[in-house]
């Protein structure tokens, strides 16, 4: 884990996928929010939004509930229609378009199977509306039920699966029309943990297969982070950033994304100096000097935060070389030792608590640190970053 | 503990019943009396039932009586299916609580009085009172009663089901014929027997509102208990409760057997999950 913060900083280049029309001005965006503000009443749910979404692209939308995503991907399917702005979908302007005619289908959490019908009806349902001849309806339904493996389910009513065989259904029944973009809202929600972390790679190898550009709303960062290329991290119907999983977690650009992904550690301080691509802050609440090879936009004087992740601070017994830069020293607080590693709680003699891991890569006998222990905390110039909202 | 009903329970539960079937029973018994006394037994005998199929005034009153019911019930389903589906889907609006509650009004309105409103608005419109004025005002009475069978079905619907089959192409009205209804079905269907049975045996409101050449069966019986109970009278009201206990039976063997099939569609479910 410790070898991770060397690709922090400004470097991102090599974690990045050769996928990434998001660098590319001259790419066209497939679904584009231009200015969309969406109110319920005096509820503001999306504020002057403006996004794009790149053709093949597997985009996330993450956020608290009640943050707007939801709407968002509605205003994509249909059933909302922005107060103002614009939504394009290849070019073709959205506003005013039903549902029943946009090349759009979703999944829904709750996957909504038609409970009257059996998995092989409800399939077919998307295909019937369009009149497609009855051979070809039966080939298509046959193709998606041995891409989702329910070939011998097909005359079951919804009631007669489990969950993960409904949320199976769910899927291919909004890919049988092979639509432009999959929406997929909170499409694991329902399922137990292992098989939601399985069925999270059978998604990307699914998008990757058809080529197909998928949507998804999660509040789950970790879900978010395993199927996306890029993520937009929303707050109170705007978007507070949207970039790759990796820039998001260890370039975070404020706080809330900071502390919303993952787990942080901030600490508030003072900039004293900005030299020769080192910035200096005064952190007074751990009486520590911080440098980090990152500004974050910062000017001398300004009030920042530094953030950095636990797993990216060493915890030591033993004093540092420098022990006034990028250094603390406080007494081990509580251990909360989850197997794979141990997360060290460190009260600082300011009252301050700042965070540590520990990768367990020994079987645990003695823990070498332990409660009480006095310890110095030390990270790397390039371990964390300057945030200033 | 002591096992099994005490002596209390065994008085009660008697006490109770014949206190509901008691004269139920009687009825049933004196249909089958030989003698044209109501109230002494002459022997068995099924004279009445033959006598009632000669008798023209009580065979048109329960035909005019089962047309109005057919046709009201299924009138009032589809406007209190709409009602309901209004009240449900169109969320808050202004006066929307006023609305609710001015549908539900008649449920409680003493029969009288929307009766004599109907009299009055039927004569105020020079509307000949008859059959159609019976058919409208049932109409209007047992609408009310379906939309709130139907309300209690759709408050628990999942909208998604209805986002979906849009999401996946199929028109709002097409929606609504292959998804809504099917689902709310058995509301609607239990909606339809409610309206049915209210008008079938409805007396006030039918006094009110109809005219020369259509007499509902409720209304015969009253005018001809006035002059006295005819065995006859027991024979047609002993058909009607075999109708209505048939149907009820029916009506609960299917439901057992619908549960009892999803129980064992779930167990399947859960043993293949």
């Amino acid at each position: 884990m410790a070898g991770k913060s060397l690709t922090a900083g400004k470097s991102l280049g090599p974690i990045r996928r050769a996928f990434a029309p998001w660098n590319d001005p001259t790419a066209k965006p497939f679904i584009q929010f231009q200015n969309v503000t969406k109110t319920f009443g005096d509820f503001t749910a999306v504020d002057d939004l403006s996004l794009n979404i790149y053709e093949r692209e597997f985009f996330a939308l993450l956020g608290p509930s009640g943050c707007g995503k939801t709407t968002l991907m509605r205003m994509i399917a249909g059933f909302e229609e922005p107060t103002s702005g614009q939504v394009r979908l290849d070019g073709q302007d959205l506003v005013g378009v039903p549902p029943y005619r946009r090349p759009t289908n979703m999944m829904f959490q709750s996957y909504a199977l038609f409970p009257h019908m059996n998995v092989w009806d409800n399939i077919a349902f998307g295909l019937k509306q369009d009149g497609m001849p009855k051979p070809e309806i039966a080939a298509r339904v046959d193709e998606m039920l041995a891409l989702v493996k329910l070939e011998k389910f097909a005359k079951r009513k919804p009631h007669q699966l489990s969950g993960g065989q409904r949320q199976r259904v769910a899927l291919a029944r909004s890919l049988a029309k092979k639509p432009k973009v999959l929406l997929l809202d909170e499409p694991l929600g329902a399922l137990d943990k292992k098989l939601r972390e399985e069925t999270q790679f059978e998604l990307i190898d699914l998008q990757v297969k058809l080529g197909m550009t998928f949507v998804i709303v999660t509040h789950d960062q970790e879900e978010a982070m395993t199927v996306a290329d890029r993520i937009a991290v929303m707050d109170h119907g705007k978007i507070v950033q949207i970039a790759t999983p990796a820039e998001i977690y260890e370039q975070p650009n404020s706080r809330y994304v900071a502390d919303f992904i993952g787990e942080i550690n901030l600490i508030e301080g003072t900039i004293s100096a900005i030299e020769g691509g080192i910035t200096t802050l005064d952190c007074t609440g751990t009486g520590a000097k911080v440098q980090v090879t990152q500004d974050g936009g910062a000017k001398v004087g300004d009030t920042a935060w530094f953030a950095v992740r636990p797993e990216k601070v060493a915890i030591s017994l033993t004093p540092p070389a420098d022990p006034n830069v990028n250094a603390v020293t406080g007494e081990v607080w509580d251990i909360a030792y989850l197997g794979d590693v141990s997360i060290y709680h460190v009260r600082l003699s300011t009252g301050a608590t700042v965070k540590a891991t520990i990768t367990n890569t020994t079987r645990l006998v003695e823990r070498p640190i332990t409660w009480d222990d006095k310890v110095w905390l030390t990270w790397s110039r390039d371990g964390g970053v300057v945030l200033t909202r | 503990m002591r096992r099994g009903p005490s002596w209390f329970n065994i008085t009660a539960i008697t006490l109770g019943f014949a206190f509901l079937y008691l004269p139920i029973v009687l009825l049933v018994i004196y249909s089958f009396n030989a003698s044209k006394l109501v109230t002494v037994w002459g022997g068995f005998s099924t004279h009445w039932y033959v006598a009632l199929l000669s008798n023209q005034g009580l065979l048109d009153a329960a035909w005019v009586t089962i047309r109005v019911a057919l046709l009201s019930a299924t009138f009032a389903t589809i406007l209190g299916t709409m009602a309901a589906i209004a009240l449900v889907r169109y969320g808050r609006f202004p006066g929307g609580t006023l609305f609710s509650g001015m549908v539900f009004a008649p449920l409680v309105m003493p029969e009288v009085i929307t009766g004599l409103a109907m009299l009055l608005l039927f004569v105020a419109i020079g509307f000949a009172r008859g059959f159609w004025t019976l058919t409208l005002a049932h109409i209007t009475f047992s609408m009310c009663f379906v939309a709130v069978v139907v309300q209690s079905r759709l408050v628990s619907f999942d909208r998604s089901l209805e986002e979906a089959a849009l999401d996946l192409g199929c028109p709002p009205l097409r929606t609504f014929f292959t998804i809504t209804l099917p689902l709310i079905l058995p509301a609607v269907v239990a909606g339809w027997m409610l309206a049915f049975t209210l008008s079938l045996d409805d007396l006030v409101i039918s006094s009110f509102t109809t005219g020369p050449g259509a007499t509902t069966l409720p209304m015969k019986i009253y005018s001809q208990v006035r002059l006295g109970v005819t065995p006859e009278i027991n024979a047609i009201c002993t058909i009607l409760i075999g109708i209505v206990t048939t149907g009820v039976i029916i009506a609960s063997i299917v439901t057992k057997r619908r549960e009892v099939e999803r129980q064992r569609a779930e167990r399947l479910a859960f043993q293949t999950g």
